[in-house]
Protein backbone atom coordinates (compact mmCIF):
# COMPACT_ATOMS: atom_id res chain seq x y z
CA UNK A 1 0.00 0.00 0.00
CA UNK A 2 1.40 3.22 -0.70
CA UNK A 3 0.87 6.64 1.55
CA UNK A 4 -1.27 7.69 -1.10
CA UNK A 5 -3.72 5.52 -1.47
CA UNK A 6 -3.95 5.17 2.35
CA UNK A 7 -4.71 8.14 2.67
CA UNK A 8 -7.64 8.10 0.65
CA UNK A 9 -9.86 6.84 3.48
CA UNK A 10 -9.42 9.66 5.51
CA UNK A 11 -11.84 12.31 4.67
CA UNK A 12 -10.47 15.18 6.52
CA UNK A 13 -7.01 14.54 4.88
CA UNK A 14 -8.53 15.60 1.53
CA UNK A 15 -10.14 18.84 2.68
CA UNK A 16 -8.66 22.33 2.02
CA UNK A 17 -7.65 25.36 4.29
CA UNK A 18 -7.71 28.88 3.41
CA UNK A 19 -8.19 27.33 -0.38
CA UNK A 20 -4.88 25.41 -0.02
CA UNK A 21 -4.69 21.62 0.30
CA UNK A 22 -4.09 20.62 4.25
CA UNK A 23 -1.01 19.29 5.67
CA UNK A 24 -1.60 18.17 8.36
CA UNK A 25 1.55 17.43 10.93
CA UNK A 26 -0.54 17.45 14.46
CA UNK A 27 -0.71 13.72 14.53
CA UNK A 28 1.06 13.71 18.37
CA UNK A 29 -2.63 15.81 19.05
CA UNK A 30 -4.75 13.54 17.78
CA UNK A 31 -5.14 11.94 14.15
CA UNK A 32 -8.26 11.68 11.97
CA UNK A 33 -10.35 9.33 11.54
CA UNK A 34 -10.66 6.86 8.90
CA UNK A 35 -14.00 5.94 7.29
CA UNK A 36 -15.01 2.56 9.19
CA UNK A 37 -14.48 4.73 12.47
CA UNK A 38 -17.00 7.17 10.99
CA UNK A 39 -19.61 4.66 9.44
CA UNK A 40 -19.28 2.24 12.87
CA UNK A 41 -19.66 5.70 14.83
CA UNK A 42 -22.57 6.60 12.69
CA UNK A 43 -24.57 3.14 12.22
CA UNK A 44 -24.04 2.59 16.19
CA UNK A 45 -25.61 5.72 16.69
CA UNK A 46 -28.71 4.69 14.50
CA UNK A 47 -28.93 1.14 15.16
CA UNK A 48 -27.62 0.63 18.93
CA UNK A 49 -27.88 4.02 21.10
CA UNK A 50 -28.53 2.28 24.18
CA UNK A 51 -27.44 1.82 27.67
CA UNK A 52 -24.73 -1.42 27.54
CA UNK A 53 -24.73 -4.37 30.01
CA UNK A 54 -27.98 -3.24 31.75
CA UNK A 55 -31.19 -3.68 29.73
CA UNK A 56 -32.34 -6.94 28.10
CA UNK A 57 -34.04 -5.30 25.03
CA UNK A 58 -32.18 -5.80 21.11
CA UNK A 59 -30.54 -2.14 21.22
CA UNK A 60 -29.12 -2.31 24.28
CA UNK A 61 -27.72 -6.50 23.51
CA UNK A 62 -26.31 -4.76 19.98
CA UNK A 63 -24.60 -1.83 22.24
CA UNK A 64 -23.00 -4.19 24.43
CA UNK A 65 -21.72 -6.73 21.87
CA UNK A 66 -20.19 -3.85 20.04
CA UNK A 67 -18.65 -2.66 23.24
CA UNK A 68 -17.03 -5.99 24.12
CA UNK A 69 -15.82 -6.71 20.83
CA UNK A 70 -13.76 -3.50 20.91
CA UNK A 71 -12.21 -5.00 24.16
CA UNK A 72 -11.21 -8.24 22.82
CA UNK A 73 -9.99 -6.18 19.95
CA UNK A 74 -7.94 -4.26 22.03
CA UNK A 75 -6.56 -7.30 23.86
CA UNK A 76 -5.56 -8.66 20.75
CA UNK A 77 -4.01 -5.32 19.17
CA UNK A 78 -1.75 -5.19 22.42
CA UNK A 79 -1.29 -9.13 23.74
CA UNK A 80 -3.24 -8.67 26.60
CA UNK A 81 -3.23 -11.92 28.64
CA UNK A 82 -7.10 -11.66 28.99
CA UNK A 83 -10.15 -9.52 28.35
CA UNK A 84 -10.43 -8.54 31.89
CA UNK A 85 -7.39 -6.43 31.77
CA UNK A 86 -8.14 -4.04 29.49
CA UNK A 87 -10.44 -1.00 31.32
CA UNK A 88 -12.05 1.22 29.42
CA UNK A 89 -11.50 4.85 29.76
CA UNK A 90 -11.98 8.27 28.37
CA UNK A 91 -8.26 8.50 27.57
CA UNK A 92 -4.62 8.17 28.73
CA UNK A 93 -5.03 10.85 31.38
CA UNK A 94 -7.55 8.93 32.95
CA UNK A 95 -5.86 5.86 32.85
CA UNK A 96 -3.13 7.41 34.93
CA UNK A 97 -5.24 8.93 37.04
CA UNK A 98 -7.04 5.75 37.91
CA UNK A 99 -3.89 4.21 38.64
CA UNK A 100 -2.85 7.37 40.93
CA UNK A 101 -5.44 6.85 42.84
CA UNK A 102 -6.43 3.26 42.79
CA UNK A 103 -2.62 1.43 42.78
CA UNK A 104 -1.85 4.74 45.06
CA UNK A 105 -4.69 3.89 47.73
CA UNK A 106 -3.43 0.07 47.93
CA UNK A 107 0.15 0.61 47.76
CA UNK A 108 1.59 4.37 48.62
CA UNK A 109 2.33 5.55 52.02
CA UNK A 110 4.28 8.38 54.06
CA UNK A 111 8.36 8.69 52.23
CA UNK A 112 7.05 6.07 49.22
CA UNK A 113 8.59 6.78 46.12
CA UNK A 114 7.49 7.23 42.54
CA UNK A 115 9.88 7.58 39.76
CA UNK A 116 9.02 9.49 36.18
CA UNK A 117 11.17 10.87 33.80
CA UNK A 118 11.71 14.21 32.74
CA UNK A 119 10.17 13.72 29.39
CA UNK A 120 6.87 13.06 30.41
CA UNK A 121 4.04 14.85 29.33
CA UNK A 122 1.98 16.82 32.12
CA UNK A 123 -0.45 14.06 32.23
CA UNK A 124 1.83 11.77 33.66
CA UNK A 125 3.64 14.30 36.13
CA UNK A 126 0.43 15.88 37.56
CA UNK A 127 -1.47 12.53 38.53
CA UNK A 128 1.52 11.57 40.82
CA UNK A 129 2.23 15.22 41.94
CA UNK A 130 -0.99 15.07 43.71
CA UNK A 131 -0.74 11.29 44.95
CA UNK A 132 2.52 12.12 46.19
CA UNK A 133 0.50 15.50 48.29
CA UNK A 134 -2.51 12.96 49.40
CA UNK A 135 0.16 10.72 50.89
CA UNK A 136 3.28 12.19 51.74
CA UNK A 137 5.26 10.30 48.97
CA UNK A 138 8.15 10.97 47.22
CA UNK A 139 8.65 12.01 43.42
CA UNK A 140 11.71 11.41 41.57
CA UNK A 141 13.09 12.12 38.29
CA UNK A 142 15.29 10.46 35.86
CA UNK A 143 16.98 12.86 33.89
CA UNK A 144 17.17 13.36 29.99
CA UNK A 145 20.25 13.93 28.00
CA UNK A 146 21.27 16.82 25.95
CA UNK A 147 20.21 14.73 22.97
CA UNK A 148 16.84 13.99 24.92
CA UNK A 149 18.01 10.31 25.88
CA UNK A 150 16.18 9.37 28.97
CA UNK A 151 19.43 8.23 31.04
CA UNK A 152 18.48 4.63 32.31
CA UNK A 153 21.74 4.52 33.36
CA UNK A 154 20.56 6.02 36.18
CA UNK A 155 17.14 4.61 37.32
CA UNK A 156 18.88 1.58 39.63
CA UNK A 157 20.95 4.25 41.38
CA UNK A 158 17.60 5.89 42.07
CA UNK A 159 15.72 3.15 43.02
CA UNK A 160 15.67 2.59 46.76
CA UNK A 161 12.93 -0.56 48.88
CA UNK A 162 10.65 2.35 49.09
CA UNK A 163 10.10 3.10 45.32
CA UNK A 164 6.83 1.87 44.87
CA UNK A 165 5.95 2.63 41.22
CA UNK A 166 7.54 3.95 38.06
CA UNK A 167 5.66 5.87 35.27
CA UNK A 168 7.64 6.02 31.71
CA UNK A 169 6.18 7.20 28.11
CA UNK A 170 6.62 4.90 24.82
CA UNK A 171 7.59 7.84 23.22
CA UNK A 172 8.26 11.44 24.20
CA UNK A 173 5.61 13.84 22.21
CA UNK A 174 8.23 16.21 22.34
CA UNK A 175 11.37 14.41 21.45
CA UNK A 176 9.97 11.27 19.21
CA UNK A 177 12.57 8.90 20.95
CA UNK A 178 11.61 5.54 21.23
CA UNK A 179 12.15 4.36 24.39
CA UNK A 180 13.47 0.88 25.30
CA UNK A 181 10.32 -0.09 27.72
CA UNK A 182 11.47 -3.93 27.52
CA UNK A 183 15.36 -3.21 29.08
CA UNK A 184 13.70 0.00 31.55
CA UNK A 185 10.53 -2.39 32.81
CA UNK A 186 13.34 -4.86 33.36
CA UNK A 187 15.56 -2.64 35.19
CA UNK A 188 12.61 -1.25 37.12
CA UNK A 189 11.70 -4.94 37.99
CA UNK A 190 15.13 -6.29 39.32
CA UNK A 191 14.43 -3.52 41.97
CA UNK A 192 10.99 -4.53 42.91
CA UNK A 193 9.47 -1.66 41.11
CA UNK A 194 6.09 -1.76 39.21
CA UNK A 195 5.96 0.04 35.98
CA UNK A 196 3.46 2.05 34.33
CA UNK A 197 4.16 3.08 30.28
CA UNK A 198 2.57 5.91 29.00
CA UNK A 199 1.80 4.75 25.62
CA UNK A 200 -0.20 8.17 24.20
CA UNK A 201 2.19 8.33 21.38
CA UNK A 202 4.19 4.84 21.02
CA UNK A 203 0.74 3.11 20.80
CA UNK A 204 0.00 4.16 17.22
CA UNK A 205 4.36 3.80 15.67
CA UNK A 206 4.68 0.20 17.00
CA UNK A 207 3.38 -3.12 17.75
CA UNK A 208 2.58 -3.15 21.03
CA UNK A 209 3.04 -6.62 23.13
CA UNK A 210 2.44 -5.84 27.13
CA UNK A 211 3.44 -9.20 27.42
CA UNK A 212 6.28 -9.37 26.10
CA UNK A 213 7.16 -5.72 27.26
CA UNK A 214 5.96 -7.62 30.67
CA UNK A 215 4.66 -3.42 32.28
CA UNK A 216 2.06 -3.59 35.31
CA UNK A 217 -0.05 -1.42 32.87
CA UNK A 218 -0.06 0.58 29.45
CA UNK A 219 -2.31 3.33 28.97
CA UNK A 220 -3.36 4.94 26.04
CA UNK A 221 -6.00 7.31 24.19
CA UNK A 222 -8.04 6.12 21.12
CA UNK A 223 -8.20 9.61 19.73
CA UNK A 224 -4.59 8.81 18.61
CA UNK A 225 -4.99 5.77 17.07
CA UNK A 226 -7.96 6.34 14.74
CA UNK A 227 -10.50 5.80 17.40
CA UNK A 228 -13.18 8.31 18.49
CA UNK A 229 -12.02 11.04 21.03
CA UNK A 230 -13.17 10.61 24.72
CA UNK A 231 -11.69 6.77 24.28
CA UNK A 232 -8.84 5.04 25.84
CA UNK A 233 -7.28 1.90 28.00
CA UNK A 234 -5.35 0.93 30.83
CA UNK A 235 -4.03 -1.94 30.43
CA UNK A 236 -3.12 -3.87 34.01
CA UNK A 237 -1.66 -7.42 35.18
CA UNK A 238 -5.14 -9.22 36.35
CA UNK A 239 -3.42 -10.06 39.87
CA UNK A 240 -2.34 -6.28 40.48
CA UNK A 241 -6.30 -4.59 39.07
CA UNK A 242 -7.60 -7.91 40.91
CA UNK A 243 -5.81 -5.93 44.49
CA UNK A 244 -6.45 -2.78 43.95
CA UNK A 245 -9.65 -1.18 44.87
CA UNK A 246 -12.54 1.00 42.65
CA UNK A 247 -11.58 4.13 41.65
CA UNK A 248 -15.14 5.57 40.73
CA UNK A 249 -18.41 4.81 42.72
CA UNK A 250 -21.38 4.10 40.48
CA UNK A 251 -23.52 2.36 37.92
CA UNK A 252 -22.10 -0.98 36.76
CA UNK A 253 -19.12 -1.20 39.48
CA UNK A 254 -21.07 -2.54 41.78
CA UNK A 255 -22.12 -6.00 42.76
CA UNK A 256 -24.87 -5.89 45.65
CA UNK A 257 -25.35 -1.92 47.24
CA UNK A 258 -26.91 -1.90 50.13
CA UNK A 259 -26.73 0.51 52.52
CA UNK A 260 -25.01 -1.19 55.20
CA UNK A 261 -22.48 -1.95 52.90
CA UNK A 262 -21.65 -2.67 48.95
CA UNK A 263 -19.60 -5.12 47.09
CA UNK A 264 -18.26 -4.48 43.92
CA UNK A 265 -18.13 -5.88 40.23
CA UNK A 266 -15.17 -8.21 39.03
CA UNK A 267 -12.87 -6.87 36.46
CA UNK A 268 -13.35 -4.98 34.26
CA UNK A 269 -16.42 -3.80 35.33
CA UNK A 270 -14.64 -2.80 38.75
CA UNK A 271 -13.23 0.13 37.32
CA UNK A 272 -15.86 1.23 34.63
CA UNK A 273 -18.64 3.18 36.95
CA UNK A 274 -21.24 5.15 35.22
CA UNK A 275 -22.36 5.46 31.86
CA UNK A 276 -19.45 6.03 29.55
CA UNK A 277 -18.37 6.48 25.70
CA UNK A 278 -19.85 3.24 24.55
CA UNK A 279 -20.26 4.08 21.02
CA UNK A 280 -16.84 5.83 20.90
CA UNK A 281 -15.06 2.39 22.62
CA UNK A 282 -16.87 0.43 20.06
CA UNK A 283 -15.31 2.15 17.21
CA UNK A 284 -11.63 0.89 18.67
CA UNK A 285 -12.34 -2.64 16.91
CA UNK A 286 -12.12 -0.71 12.80
CA UNK A 287 -9.96 1.18 14.65
CA UNK A 288 -7.22 -1.05 15.65
CA UNK A 289 -7.77 -3.08 12.61
CA UNK A 290 -6.53 -0.03 10.64
CA UNK A 291 -3.57 0.29 13.03
CA UNK A 292 -2.48 -3.40 12.93
CA UNK A 293 -3.15 -3.34 8.89
CA UNK A 294 -1.01 -0.35 8.76
CA UNK A 295 1.65 -1.42 11.23
CA UNK A 296 2.50 -4.77 9.58
CA UNK A 297 2.38 -2.99 5.79
CA UNK A 298 6.39 -2.67 4.60
CA UNK A 299 5.62 -0.78 1.32
CA UNK A 300 3.88 2.12 3.66
CA UNK A 301 6.65 1.81 6.41
CA UNK A 302 9.17 2.35 4.20
CA UNK A 303 7.89 4.83 2.12
CA UNK A 304 7.25 6.39 5.88
CA UNK A 305 10.94 5.99 7.15
CA UNK A 306 11.86 7.60 3.77
CA UNK A 307 9.65 10.61 5.01
CA UNK A 308 11.26 10.80 7.88
CA UNK A 309 14.34 10.76 7.43
CA UNK A 310 14.20 13.33 4.51
CA UNK A 311 12.72 15.80 7.02
CA UNK A 312 15.46 14.86 10.13
CA UNK A 313 17.73 15.69 7.72
CA UNK A 314 16.05 18.98 6.61
CA UNK A 315 15.57 19.98 9.56
CA UNK A 316 18.69 19.22 11.25
CA UNK A 317 20.72 21.30 8.44
CA UNK A 318 18.23 24.05 8.19
CA UNK A 319 19.91 27.83 9.34
CA UNK A 320 19.57 28.34 12.83
CA UNK A 321 17.20 25.50 13.86
CA UNK A 322 17.58 23.30 17.09
CA UNK A 323 15.77 19.56 16.46
CA UNK A 324 15.37 18.67 20.77
CA UNK A 325 15.80 14.47 20.14
CA UNK A 326 18.60 13.21 17.86
CA UNK A 327 19.87 10.31 17.43
CA UNK A 328 22.26 7.89 15.09
CA UNK A 329 20.15 5.56 15.08
CA UNK A 330 17.03 6.29 13.24
CA UNK A 331 15.49 3.37 13.97
CA UNK A 332 14.56 4.81 17.48
CA UNK A 333 12.71 7.43 16.54
CA UNK A 334 9.46 8.17 15.15
CA UNK A 335 8.48 11.52 12.36
CA UNK A 336 7.45 13.53 15.27
CA UNK A 337 9.81 16.58 15.28
CA UNK A 338 9.88 19.49 18.20
CA UNK A 339 11.99 22.25 17.43
CA UNK A 340 13.25 26.02 17.75
CA UNK A 341 14.35 28.64 15.42
CA UNK A 342 16.62 31.43 16.06
CA UNK A 343 15.26 35.07 16.27
CA UNK A 344 11.42 33.24 15.17
CA UNK A 345 8.88 32.78 17.84
CA UNK A 346 7.56 29.03 17.94
CA UNK A 347 3.58 31.19 18.03
CA UNK A 348 4.73 33.54 15.11
CA UNK A 349 5.87 30.40 12.81
CA UNK A 350 2.80 28.10 13.34
CA UNK A 351 0.48 30.94 12.18
CA UNK A 352 2.31 31.52 9.27
CA UNK A 353 2.33 27.97 7.97
CA UNK A 354 -1.41 27.53 9.45
CA UNK A 355 -2.11 30.36 6.53
CA UNK A 356 -0.11 28.28 4.29
CA UNK A 357 -2.42 25.20 5.10
CA UNK A 358 0.28 23.71 7.35
CA UNK A 359 -1.31 22.04 10.43
CA UNK A 360 1.38 22.14 13.30
CA UNK A 361 1.60 22.35 17.12
CA UNK A 362 3.44 25.19 18.78
CA UNK A 363 4.27 25.69 21.99
CA UNK A 364 5.08 23.75 25.63
CA UNK A 365 3.17 20.41 24.28
CA UNK A 366 2.36 20.08 27.67
CA UNK A 367 5.67 19.21 29.07
CA UNK A 368 7.24 22.35 30.55
CA UNK A 369 9.69 20.39 32.82
CA UNK A 370 11.54 19.37 29.42
CA UNK A 371 11.00 23.25 27.78
CA UNK A 372 12.50 24.46 31.34
CA UNK A 373 15.17 21.46 30.78
CA UNK A 374 15.97 22.52 26.91
CA UNK A 375 15.68 26.62 27.81
CA UNK A 376 13.33 26.99 25.28
CA UNK A 377 9.63 28.92 26.58
CA UNK A 378 8.08 27.07 23.65
CA UNK A 379 9.00 24.82 20.78
CA UNK A 380 7.09 24.03 16.85
CA UNK A 381 5.78 20.63 16.54
CA UNK A 382 5.48 18.49 13.34
CA UNK A 383 4.50 15.08 13.73
CA UNK A 384 3.50 12.43 10.98
CA UNK A 385 1.78 9.30 10.60
CA UNK A 386 2.24 6.44 7.28
CA UNK A 387 -1.01 8.85 5.94
CA UNK A 388 1.63 11.77 5.36
CA UNK A 389 3.20 11.92 1.91
CA UNK A 390 7.17 12.96 0.85
CA UNK A 391 4.77 15.57 -1.04
CA UNK A 392 3.54 17.28 1.94
CA UNK A 393 6.77 16.79 3.75
CA UNK A 394 8.38 18.89 0.98
CA UNK A 395 5.92 21.55 0.89
CA UNK A 396 6.44 21.77 4.73
CA UNK A 397 10.24 22.56 4.27
CA UNK A 398 9.24 24.85 1.70
CA UNK A 399 6.30 26.57 3.52
CA UNK A 400 8.61 26.86 6.92
CA UNK A 401 11.54 28.60 4.56
CA UNK A 402 9.17 30.89 3.31
CA UNK A 403 7.71 31.44 6.86
CA UNK A 404 11.00 32.06 8.64
CA UNK A 405 11.87 34.26 5.46
CA UNK A 406 9.35 36.32 6.20
CA UNK A 407 9.49 36.88 10.42
CA UNK A 408 13.36 37.28 10.39
CA UNK B 1 -3.16 68.64 10.77
CA UNK B 2 -6.33 67.72 12.64
CA UNK B 3 -5.97 64.82 14.97
CA UNK B 4 -8.09 62.15 14.25
CA UNK B 5 -10.92 60.67 16.43
CA UNK B 6 -10.81 57.30 17.83
CA UNK B 7 -13.56 55.82 15.40
CA UNK B 8 -11.72 57.16 12.68
CA UNK B 9 -8.63 55.28 13.20
CA UNK B 10 -10.57 52.48 13.87
CA UNK B 11 -12.08 52.97 10.13
CA UNK B 12 -8.92 53.92 8.72
CA UNK B 13 -7.57 50.42 10.13
CA UNK B 14 -10.31 48.42 8.92
CA UNK B 15 -9.92 49.74 5.60
CA UNK B 16 -6.37 49.41 5.19
CA UNK B 17 -6.61 45.60 5.87
CA UNK B 18 -10.04 45.34 3.52
CA UNK B 19 -7.41 45.55 0.48
CA UNK B 20 -5.47 42.41 1.46
CA UNK B 21 -7.61 39.40 -0.18
CA UNK B 22 -4.75 36.42 1.21
CA UNK B 23 -4.53 35.99 4.83
CA UNK B 24 -1.12 35.65 4.36
CA UNK B 25 -1.15 39.30 2.97
CA UNK B 26 -2.72 40.39 6.35
CA UNK B 27 -0.01 38.84 8.54
CA UNK B 28 2.57 40.05 6.08
CA UNK B 29 1.36 43.56 7.17
CA UNK B 30 1.03 43.06 10.90
CA UNK B 31 4.54 41.06 10.84
CA UNK B 32 5.97 44.48 9.34
CA UNK B 33 4.08 46.44 12.37
CA UNK B 34 5.45 44.60 14.70
CA UNK B 35 8.93 45.21 13.16
CA UNK B 36 8.41 49.18 13.36
CA UNK B 37 6.51 49.15 17.08
CA UNK B 38 8.36 51.86 19.60
CA UNK B 39 10.89 50.08 21.92
CA UNK B 40 9.63 49.39 25.01
CA UNK B 41 12.29 49.21 27.92
CA UNK B 42 13.56 45.95 29.25
CA UNK B 43 12.82 47.72 32.60
CA UNK B 44 9.02 47.27 32.10
CA UNK B 45 9.10 44.20 31.75
CA UNK B 46 8.11 42.81 34.90
CA UNK B 47 5.29 40.56 36.34
CA UNK B 48 2.58 43.26 36.90
CA UNK B 49 2.61 44.06 33.33
CA UNK B 50 2.12 40.64 31.93
CA UNK B 51 -1.11 39.71 30.52
CA UNK B 52 -1.54 35.83 30.82
CA UNK B 53 -3.77 34.06 28.47
CA UNK B 54 -1.27 34.10 25.33
CA UNK B 55 1.20 31.51 23.88
CA UNK B 56 3.85 34.21 23.28
CA UNK B 57 3.96 37.10 26.26
CA UNK B 58 2.52 40.52 26.47
CA UNK B 59 3.39 43.44 28.44
CA UNK B 60 1.31 46.70 28.67
CA UNK B 61 2.48 49.77 30.66
CA UNK B 62 0.57 53.16 30.67
CA UNK B 63 0.87 56.31 31.59
CA UNK B 64 -1.69 59.50 32.45
CA UNK B 65 -0.95 63.08 31.30
CA UNK B 66 -3.11 65.90 30.61
CA UNK B 67 -6.04 63.73 31.02
CA UNK B 68 -5.02 61.45 28.12
CA UNK B 69 -3.76 58.16 28.49
CA UNK B 70 -0.33 56.67 26.82
CA UNK B 71 -0.27 52.87 26.14
CA UNK B 72 3.31 51.40 25.50
CA UNK B 73 3.34 47.46 25.34
CA UNK B 74 5.81 44.57 23.72
CA UNK B 75 5.12 41.35 22.81
CA UNK B 76 8.31 37.85 22.61
CA UNK B 77 6.26 37.29 19.20
CA UNK B 78 6.17 39.53 16.24
CA UNK B 79 2.45 39.10 15.14
CA UNK B 80 1.45 39.85 18.41
CA UNK B 81 3.50 42.78 18.15
CA UNK B 82 1.62 43.78 15.17
CA UNK B 83 -1.65 43.58 16.74
CA UNK B 84 -0.98 45.51 20.10
CA UNK B 85 0.93 48.95 17.11
CA UNK B 86 -2.88 48.72 16.12
CA UNK B 87 -4.55 48.92 19.19
CA UNK B 88 -1.64 51.25 20.42
CA UNK B 89 -2.84 53.56 17.23
CA UNK B 90 -6.30 53.49 18.42
CA UNK B 91 -6.38 53.82 22.12
CA UNK B 92 -2.89 55.90 23.02
CA UNK B 93 -3.48 59.31 23.11
CA UNK B 94 -6.92 59.20 24.19
CA UNK B 95 -9.27 60.39 26.96
CA UNK B 96 -10.61 57.43 29.15
CA UNK B 97 -13.91 58.60 28.10
CA UNK B 98 -13.08 58.43 24.39
CA UNK B 99 -11.17 55.06 25.20
CA UNK B 100 -14.70 53.51 26.41
CA UNK B 101 -16.89 55.44 23.90
CA UNK B 102 -15.17 52.66 21.28
CA UNK B 103 -17.19 49.02 21.16
CA UNK B 104 -13.64 47.85 20.55
CA UNK B 105 -15.18 45.55 17.70
CA UNK B 106 -12.03 46.89 15.47
CA UNK B 107 -10.37 43.20 16.09
CA UNK B 108 -13.49 41.40 14.54
CA UNK B 109 -14.26 43.85 11.44
CA UNK B 110 -10.66 43.37 10.53
CA UNK B 111 -11.08 39.33 10.68
CA UNK B 112 -8.29 38.42 13.10
CA UNK B 113 -10.35 37.21 15.75
CA UNK B 114 -11.69 34.65 14.56
CA UNK B 115 -8.21 33.99 12.76
CA UNK B 116 -6.01 33.75 15.72
CA UNK B 117 -5.73 30.54 17.19
CA UNK B 118 -8.57 30.64 20.60
CA UNK B 119 -5.48 31.13 22.78
CA UNK B 120 -3.97 34.18 20.93
CA UNK B 121 -7.66 35.60 21.49
CA UNK B 122 -7.91 35.13 24.38
CA UNK B 123 -4.82 36.85 25.06
CA UNK B 124 -5.92 39.86 22.48
CA UNK B 125 -9.30 39.59 24.85
CA UNK B 126 -7.21 40.18 27.70
CA UNK B 127 -5.13 42.68 26.14
CA UNK B 128 -8.94 44.90 25.37
CA UNK B 129 -9.83 44.23 28.96
CA UNK B 130 -6.72 45.93 30.54
CA UNK B 131 -7.04 48.87 28.46
CA UNK B 132 -10.76 49.18 29.44
CA UNK B 133 -9.97 48.57 32.73
CA UNK B 134 -7.32 51.28 33.10
CA UNK B 135 -9.47 53.89 31.40
CA UNK B 136 -12.53 52.73 33.35
CA UNK B 137 -9.87 53.59 36.56
CA UNK B 138 -8.87 56.78 35.04
CA UNK B 139 -12.23 58.20 34.22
Amino acid sequence: MTAESFRKIFPALGRKVYGKDLVYFDNAATVQRPQSVLDMWNSLTVNANANIHRAVHKMAEDATEAYEQARTAVMNFINAGAREEVIFTSGVTASINLVAYSFGEKFIGEGDEIIVTEAEHHSDIVPWQMLCERKGAVLKVIPVDDTGRIEIEKIAGLCTPRTKLAAVTHVSNVLGLVNPIDEIVRIFHSKGVKVLIDGAQGVVHEKVDVRKTDCDFYAFSGHKIFAATGTGVLYGKKELLDSMPPFMGGGEMVGTVRFTGTTYAPLPLKFEAGTGNFTGAATLKPALELAAEMISDRDLNAEYAAVRDYLYDELTHFDGLHLYGTTNDMSDRIPLFSFSIDGVHHEDLALILDKMGVAVRSGQMCAEPLMDRFGVSGMLRASLLPYNTMQEAESFIAALQKAVAMLR
Amino acid sequence: MEEKSLQESENEIVDEFSMFDEWLDKYEYLIELGKTLKEYPEDKKTDDRLIKGCQSRVWLDYKVEDGKIWFNADSDAIITKGIISLLIRIYSGRTAAEILSSDFSVVDRIGLKENLSPTRANGLVSMIQKIKQVAAENI
